[in-house]
């Protein structure tokens, strides 16, 4: 190993050494550049008036910065924004809830109980991993309406948990725990009910988070469902009513960004204080599922 | 020991009070659809009409395979958009991230800063991005022509005259995803033991052979894994186009440029009132997409 290096003169290493670093540093620096652009830029116009628009000079930051933007969409009463802000908050927290109880019910059964059935129904439901979930549209619509489901929260919160992502990665999380606490419970005589609820479910705390995570930011951003379900201006999420608020204005840039803002910041604060963890697990689950 | 057997021998139905909450859920919403879907594609079919329900046969499906009707030239129109971004976006939403995930892997100091910066976009909406790049590409007051008319350049109008109306969607697709298949590629190529790596430089492989002797065979799995879901992730398209483009331009045969079939199926069951033709053109897309990933089964499953 020591014969190689040292027949390179060691001055001529050190600064090609430099120079890659130095490469490596700018290309990341320009990726930074372009990825927080658009974000800053967004930002920037939210706080512009209409007539900083469309000036001949852009100024990065307003030359004067208004709330006006925010004020004007905070209390348009056709473009409720705060409404939907708290329908967004309620119908991606019911559905997160909702799914880590219904999931981690199944996918601790598929994991370590011995059931007739159990591969088959499991495959059946792995196998629907792999259809196109453009077939499932206009059907599932159809069923909504059909239940009177349309413009409630129900209408695409109980969808939503028929999704077997859950399941399945609740039962991988299980399989992966040791089996001996729950055997020895057994033992002491405790049902199963009771190993689920306090013995397997404490030791899940970390896959439950994550999924939770994962769950969440699917149901918050969840734009064509919502859009479909929840017509009426007063039940709809966020996301459809960005397009709303699209529709609602012509080329007043400044109210649609502080719209965007108010989408993106709750996102955005979540990501950094969950940075770490949430690109965790979309590298595990990314690979797997 | 006898415990243990009598309750073997006596089927218990706790478990399937476990599964059951998912499995009803599951039945309704994946079961079911799955069969009403072709059955309501053999109808005319309104939603807010359900009285007016007409069986017609296999004429949804017909209209689709009738050359030179408006179903016909707009449906096969929206195939023919998807499948170019897909040609337009996959290379670009695989080797960036591989590039960058590759930077990233050089173990310098803050690499974790940087991955944390390219995957932000990825947790926004499409409705959030679709916004601030359609705001950036208008002509009016965007950002970027702001940019090339001072440089000196052309100031195309990016969201209604192609090829730029399809670029503007493949850069915010990019932009907004390309964090996404960087951070898988990064565990994978965590994964790689670097005494390979060592052993490589120690032998004289320059930066390039070892990456394509020893980073691009370790890495195959992972990089058809990820061409794979990127290309029906792209075929999913629908919000970029929706709310940057509205389809637009409009293609002089019918149809238009920037119109995938995602947001053609849109159109058809939800702002005109045609489920029934909605759903067959759904069929068609979905085995189409199903042929798509056989195929590509097929190929891996050789390999291996």
């Amino acid at each position: 190993m020591t014969l190689k290096t040292t027949r390179r003169p060691v001055s001529g290493y050190r600064v090609q050494e430099f120079v890659n670093r130095a490469m490596i540093y700018l290309t990341l620096s320009l990726v930074t550049l372009i990825v927080v652009i658009p974000l800053v830029w967004m930002f920037s116009t939210s706080f512009k008036l209409k007539s900083q628009l469309f000036t001949k000079e852009i100024y990065w930051i307003p030359k004067q910065i208004t709330l006006e933007n925010y004020e004007k969409i905070l209390n348009n009463p056709s473009t409720p924004i705060g409404r939907w802000f708290m329908n967004s908050l309620f119908v991606a927290s019911v559905t997160t809830v909702l799914k880590l109880v219904i999931d981690s019910l199944a996918g601790y059964a598929y994991a370590r109980m011995d059931f007739p059935g159990r591969k088959q129904i499991f495959g059946l439901l792995i196998a629907t991993l792999f259809l196109p979930g453009v077939m499932f549209l206009v059907p599932n619509f159809v069923t909504v309406a059909k239940l009177g489901m349309l413009n409630k929260f129900s209408g695409v919160i109980i969808p939503a948990l028929a999704s077997v992502f859950g399941v399945y990665f609740m039962r991988q999380f299980f399989e992966s725990l040791p089996k001996e606490l729950e055997e020895a419970a057994e033992i002491d005589g405790a049902n199963r009910l009771q190993i689920f609820f306090q013995i397997a479910l404490p030791l899940s705390k970390p896959a439950l988070a994550t999924l939770a995570v994962i769950e969440f930011l699917a149901s918050w951003n969840d734009f064509l469902w919502a859009l479909l379900v929840l017509k009426d201006r007063a039940v709809q999420t966020l996301q459809p009513g960005l397009r709303t608020l699209q529709g609602a204005y012509t080329s007043e840039y400044g109210l649609m960004m502080a719209g965007a803002v108010i989408v993106a910041v709750p996102v955005l604060v979540l990501y950094i204080f969950l940075q770490r963890f949430i690109v965790q697990s979309v590298a595990t689950t990314g690979l797997k599922g | 020991m006898s415990v243990a057997f009598a309750r073997k021998r006596r089927i218990s139905i706790t478990p399937y009070l476990f599964i059951l909450p998912h499995l009803i859920f599951f039945a309704v919403f994946v079961g079911y659809p799955f069969f009403s879907g072709l059955y309501i594609s053999f109808f005319q079919y309104d939603y807010l009409r359900p009285e007016a329900t007409v069986f017609v046969g296999l004429q949804n499906y017909l209209d689709l395979f009738h050359a030179g009707s408006v179903k016909f030239i707009e449906f096969w129109n929206s195939v023919r958009v998807t499948v170019t971004f897909v040609i337009w976006s996959v290379p670009f939403l695989v080797l960036i991230p591989l590039g960058l995930a590759v930077l990233l892997n050089s173990k310098l100091k803050g690499m974790k800063f940087f991955r944390a910066v390219f995957f932000s976009p990825w947790v926004l909406s499409c409705a959030v991005i679709s916004l601030i790049w359609w705001w950036i590409f208008q002509s009016q007051g965007g950002l970027l022509n702001y940019y090339l008319k001072l440089w000196g350049f052309d100031t195309p109008r990016w969201l209604s005259t192609m090829p730029y109306a399809m670029i503007s969607i493949v850069v915010a697709t990019v932009w907004w995803t390309m964090g996404y298949n960087m951070v898988i590629f990064l565990a994978a190529l965590q994964d790689i033991p670097t005494d390979l790596y060592e052993a490589a430089e120690v032998d004289g492989a320059n930066a390039w052979q070892r990456f394509t002797r020893i980073t691009l065979p370790l890495l195959q799995p992972v990089l058809v894994f990820i061409i794979i879901t990127t290309i029906i992730a792209s075929f999913n398209l629908l919000g970029q186009p929706m709310m940057m483009t509205r389809g637009a331009p409009a293609q002089p045969t019918g149809g238009g440029a920037t119109e995938p079939v995602m947001l053609r199926i849109f159109t058809e069951g939800f702002v005109r009132p045609f489920q029934g033709s909605a759903a067959a053109m759904s069929v068609v897309v979905a085995l189409m997409m199903m042929a798509f990933s056989f195929v590509n089964f097929r190929l891996f499953r050789q390999r291996d």
